[in-house]
């Protein structure tokens, strides 16, 4: 081979052909599209809530009333046509929802996290896992006429004063809908754990149950609790179940009172709802607190992510 | 560094206390120089106990056959190291002493393995309890990401065993000639060390709840020298209270701290099992001395 076949051969560029430049180019767009609509909701929500309140309304030229801004993070009413825009009140829903499904999800999620994990054989993971994965798959407008339908009237016998639309069965919905997000990021953390840990423990003559709980389930701390706060966002958020089990009238209930949970209330995804399905006219101060509702809730699953990631970092284990 | 002389010391320190002690002393001495004394290798020596005592093991994974037909008697305080090529089913026979491969689905095991005199695969035996008799360590430092107090005592801590946690800690990292380097970090997580440092950790945990017999499947394979060197040292030191186990693929290992070697050859057959001085100067075998001088494996 002459050395000007050599040189030809090694120097021909690759890395700035058409080609390369192309196909780069597509794949930078569709990152970027993500990212634009994040930004363009974002801009969209903080727009039009800031034309809700009356200390931003007026920089943005808005005319007509307005509610003010202390009101609406204070207020415990929650009426629209009063003209009462106390968000507390759908808060309060919301968070009684979380704190339900969490109270149900979060040791059923566990502890089959680690069966699933530790304790399954093959065959049980083979037909557990699916089924897991059909719970999370069921739509759910379905678990909200399950709890409307089975869970509710179930409840009526253990509480004769129960409501019909109430926080108890709407929590519980949320919480069996959640168990296999729980489960399977649990699962995952766990599966991680390295096996040497494992043997580690049962060559000092630990039990498989001082192998799970005292090894393997602290170990994978930092991914159980992400699986926490991930299931809880998805709670708050969640939005058809509660709205068929939760009921539509709004009003504040306390949400470490257990009598509560027999009370029925307008959570915030719910009331957003409600307002789509009234008759409310573009522009008015009803479908401004529209975006004002979706600002908070789009907050608080902001900082339950943030909280996340942080868990993550700090307590991740390098093992 | 520092850790690894005052080591030595310790150690000659408590050879002149065992001699003055006990001039008669016959083979007990757990001096293990292959260029030492006779007296040092005791694979032979009647006044040692049998600790683990292996009859007709067989092994198979599936239907592969990882041992086939071990027997052998592996005396008390004494350093019993098993060599051989990869797969040849050193670390298996070692993970038979205390049912380790039970936990794994497809293996088998055929045969008696005794320990004093009972046989562990009896089936009134708990494995759980049969490894709280049986420490092990195993090849790649696995400390449990806890602080390193936790460590040592988590074996007391699923054994319920009560006693001052305190001293048992300080001990039992002194034995491991880790407490020096630890003694102000204790409540630092133990992954925050180096591998040759948690290597140490491990032994301390595998130590403290005071096993009888400590399995070491190539506890320094994944070592610097250095540290290797520190843990050769530490292995001679242990065998004069421990029976130690010690699986190694580093000839020269099991030549420098075991008192009795046993080849194993692929296939899962032991070829030759006696004092490590007959086996390196002198095996019966001459397949052993072609895996020895290094012909194959």
């Amino acid at each position: 081979m002459s050395t000007d076949e050599l040189t030809t051969d090694i120097t021909t560029q690759t890395e700035n052909s058409p080609r390369e430049l192309l196909t780069r180019t597509f794949f930078f767009l569709c990152a970027a599209l993500s990212i634009v609509t994040t930004i363009s909701i974002v801009a969209l929500l903080v727009t039009e809530a800031a034309r809700f309140f009356s200390l931003t309304a007026p920089l943005l030229g808005v005319t007509g009333p307005t509610a003010s801004i202390v009101d609406f993070l204070t207020g415990t009413s929650w009426n629209i046509n009063g003209g009462e825009f106390g968000v507390l009140t759908l808060v309060s829903a919301t968070v009684m929802i979380t704190l339900g499904s969490a109270v149900i999800a979060i040791p059923l999620g566990v502890a089959t996290a680690i069966y699933l994990s530790e304790y399954a054989s093959e065959r049980a993971r083979s037909l557990l896992k699916p089924a897991l994965e059909i719970l999370a798959g069921v739509p759910t407008v379905v678990y909200g006429f399950f709890a409307l339908i089975y869970i509710t009237p179930a409840l009526s016998v253990v509480f004769p004063s129960i409501g019909t639309f109430n926080m108890l069965s709407a929590s519980i919905v949320v919480g069996i809908m959640i168990i296999p997000m729980v489960a399977s990021i649990s699962e995952d953390a766990m599966s991680a754990v390295p096996d040497e840990l494992r043997q580690a423990g049962y060559g000092m003559g630990a039990t498989k149950f001082d192998v799970a709980t005292g090894i393997v389930v602290p170990a994978a701390l930092s991914g159980i609790f992400s699986s926490f706060i991930l299931a809880l966002s998805r709670a708050i958020g969640e939005t058809m179940a509660v709205t068929i089990a939760a009921g539509s009238r709004a009003q504040f209930l306390n949400p470490v009172n257990p009598a509560s949970f027999l009370e029925g209330s307008l959570p915030m995804t719910a009331a957003m709802v409600q307002l789509l399905l009234g008759d409310i006219t573009g522009g008015g101060l009803a479908y401004r607190s529209l975006f004002a509702i979706g600002l908070v809730l789009f907050v608080i699953t902001l900082v339950m992510n943030v909280i996340s990631d942080f868990v993550a970092q700090r307590y991740r284990e390098e093992y | 560094m520092s850790q690894n002389s005052t080591n030595k010391q310790n150690r000659n320190e408590r050879a002149e206390r065992d001699e003055s002690a006990d001039p008669t002393a016959d083979g007990m001495d757990i001096q293990t120089d292959v260029s030492g004394s006779v007296a040092a290798s005791a694979g032979g020596s009647p006044t040692r106990e049998t600790v683990v005592s292996a009859k007709h093991i067989s092994v198979w994974y599936g239907d592969d056959q990882a041992l086939s037909d071990i027997t052998m008697d592996i005396p008390e305080r004494s350093v019993t190291a098993m060599v051989g090529p990869s797969g040849c089913g050193k670390s298996t026979f070692l993970r038979c002493i205390n049912r380790m491969n039970d936990l794994i689905d497809s293996a088998r095991v055929e045969g008696d393995l005794y320990l004093r005199g009972k046989n562990v695969y009896d089936d009134d035996v708990d494995p759980v309890a049969l490894r709280r008799r049986v420490g092990m360590v195993f090849q790649k430092p696995n400390p449990f990401p806890k602080s390193i107090y936790d460590n040592v005592t988590y074996g007391l801590k699923i054994q319920d065993k009560g006693g001052d946690y305190d001293e048992i800690v300080e001990e039992s990292l002194k034995r491991a000639a880790l407490w020096d380097e630890v003694k102000d970090q204790l409540g630092e997580s133990g992954l925050e060390l180096s591998g040759g440092q948690q290597q140490r950790l491990c032994i301390a945990r595998a130590i403290a709840p005071d096993p009888e017999v400590l399995l070491m499947d190539e506890p320094a394979s994944a070592l610097d020298p250095v540290a290797t060197s520190q843990i050769e040292d530490l292995i001679e030191e242990l065998a004069e209270d421990y029976t130690v186990v010690i699986v190694t693929h580093n000839m020269q290992q099991a030549a420098r701290i075991s008192d009795q070697t046993a080849v194993f050859l692929t296939g899962g057959e032991l070829v030759e099992f006696d004092d490590t001085q007959k086996i390196f100067e002198n095996p019966e075998s001459q397949r052993v001395e072609d895996y020895i001088t290094g012909k194959f494996g």
